[in-house]
């Protein structure tokens, strides 16, 4: 750890949370006992006096925003992450749906599933809030899919959950960006929500990436999933122009609003 | 520039770095005046050392010792005078600061994965399947796109722009499938882990959606490579990256930089970071 990263961290990364109170920075920068820290310390609770000073008034009003959009962004993943994992078990718990040479693979999905769930109800108490029930499911959507009696049907909406998982989690990334604990979190778990996507995607015959908004083989009802997937221009730069729209658009995946992932979701709530 | 130095020797160090900035600034301009045309002549050659443009990959084994010969005389200045706290320009890039130096970063890995998927297309390994070949142009289509992305996307930004880099690849034996799709699994994991790790650097809201855009593109790639290896198996999400808690990897840039240095001829410096 560098004297100047030591500093930089204080002087900014804490500042946008509310959670990382003066006191905790302190603790925090003592836990890691290295002798520069110690040193740095003094100089840099004078930063942090400086800076906090000068923005006081802004620290605590925007820190509380940015704290609901922090733990509001989270409460999203977690209900998705509820769905997951609900669909995952109740798929694994019905004898003789899931071919046999394909349950080591929904195994390890529904594994890191569970996982998510826990880590992110976690995460939500150590910031001071409750974490959102898990909802009612209803994987039919109002009779429309029979997913549990139906294999084919049951791999089409697993790839649906996934890539839309992958899109929300990179929807949320400038809601979670104030808190460098949690966005990093946030990443770890957005790129396996895309190696699962990958993979579901594969066992249906198709590319593991979407090519233009296009989900493949996927029935008319999960096209809000891939709208805007289509996209070709990247901050200015024309993807489509080495390669073809396809590979083009293909190379990145987009974002989905909260509200468009919530609008979703909300078709298999009850 | 390591851990153990105090704060005060610290200042030492940064003092005694203005001071002798100056002293080099005042050599300079007589030098300047004294030597116009030579001291052109060796910037024009650091220039070339630098960009090693017009320099390929099919580079002859005496281009490809010059040219690593230079890379290590470079290297070695600039870690004494950063040990010294002296800068010595040597001509040596360094990825930057604050974001500058995250996309540069950035453009340093996506140049290393173009370049590597660049070499498997344009000599496939024999017995290569229809649904590899498919997948290896792909990943060649993607990475090329990520790369020629950054490169404008930084080029619009600022004027601190990572020249072309050169590769190596000791032991990767390109007509071996499992050597190949090894080398692929590798970069693609590492370059999950280092987009992951450079997350929280990102100033800019913007620049990380880009960087998320790319990122599950990126596992996506490792997710499909390792099931290429092991197909059915667990393996596109394994434990082997995959924690209890269900996250993937998350690694440093000073992780990350040594390792992706082995496939990396052009040294490079990014003192914020620690490295170089």
């Amino acid at each position: 750890m560098n004297i100047l990263r030591i500093l930089d961290k204080l002087s900014d990364d804490k500042f946008f949370t509310t959670e990382f109170s003066r006191g905790e920075a302190m603790k925090t920068l003592a836990k890691t006992g290295t002798k520069a820290a110690m040193v740095a310390i003094p100089v840099g609770a004078g930063l942090m006096s400086t800076s906090a000073k000068a923005n006081t008034t802004a620290t605590v009003e925007s820190g509380s925003v940015f704290k609901s959009a922090l733990t509001d962004a989270l409460q999203l993943a977690l209900t998705l992450e509820y769905l997951e994992d609900e669909y995952y078990r109740i798929g694994l718990n019905t004898a003789g749906l899931i071919a046999s040479s394909d349950l080591v693979v929904f195994q390890q999905i529904s594994k890191h599933e569970a996982a998510h769930v826990n880590f992110l109800k976690t995460a939500l108490t150590s910031l001071g809030v409750t974490p959102a029930t898990k909802p009612t499911f209803d994987f039919t959507a109002n009779g429309n899919f029979s997913p549990f009696t139906d294999y084919n049907q049951f791999l089409t909406l697993a790839q649906a959950f996934e890539d839309t998982g992958v899109r929300a989690y990179k929807g949320q990334a400038g809601n979670v960006m104030s808190n460098p604990t949690i966005l990093q979190a946030a990443l770890q778990i957005h790129s396996v929500e895309a190696r699962h996507a990958s993979q579901v995607r594969r066992m249906r015959s198709n590319k593991g990436w979407i090519e233009l908004n296009n989900g493949g083989n996927m029935p008319a009802a999960t096209n809000p999933v891939y709208a805007g997937e289509e996209n070709t221009n990247q901050a200015g730069f024309n993807t489509a122009s080495l390669f073809g729209p396809e590979a083009g658009s293909a190379a990145y995946d987009e974002i989905l609003s909260g509200t468009d992932a919530t609008a979703i979701a909300s078709l298999f709530i009850v | 520039m390591k851990t153990k130095k105090t704060f005060s020797s610290y200042i030492a160090v940064k003092e005694n770095f203005t001071h002798s900035f100056l002293v080099f600034q005042y050599q300079i301009i007589i030098l300047l005046l004294k030597l116009k045309k030579s001291l052109k002549i060796i910037i024009m050659k650091k220039t070339i050392s630098i960009s090693n443009q017009g320099a390929t990959l099919d580079t002859s084994r005496r281009n490809f010792l010059k040219l690593s010969g230079i890379g290590l005389a470079l290297a070695g200045l600039t870690f004494v005078g950063c040990e010294e706290g002296v800068v010595v320009d040597s001509g040596i890039f360094d990825l930057g600061q604050g974001d500058v130096g995250i996309l540069n970063y950035a453009y340093a890995l996506e140049q290393l994965e173009a370049d590597f998927y660049t070499k498997v297309v344009n000599n496939f390994y024999s017995g290569i399947s229809t649904v590899e070949k498919q997948v290896l142009t792909d990943l060649y289509h993607h990475e090329v796109v990520h790369r020629d992305f950054f490169k404008a996307a930084i080029s619009g930004a600022t004027t601190h722009v990572l020249p072309k880099l050169e590769f190596q690849y000791p032991n990767v034996d390109w007509n071996n499938r499992n050597s190949v799709l090894a080398t692929a699994k590798a970069l693609e994991d590492t370059g999950v882990a280092a987009y992951n790790g450079a997350g929280k650097y990102i100033k800019t809201p913007d620049y990380l959606v880009i960087a998320g855009k790319i990122v599950s593109v990126e596992a996506r790639h490792a997710s499909a490579i390792r099931d290429l290896i092991n197909p059915g198996s667990a393996a596109f999400s394994g434990d082997d990256i995959i924690d209890a808690n269900g996250l993937d990897v998350a690694k440093e840039p000073s992780e990350i930089v040594p390792v992706a240095a082995g496939f990396i001829k052009t040294p490079f410096t990014w003192k914020e970071q620690g490295i170089g």
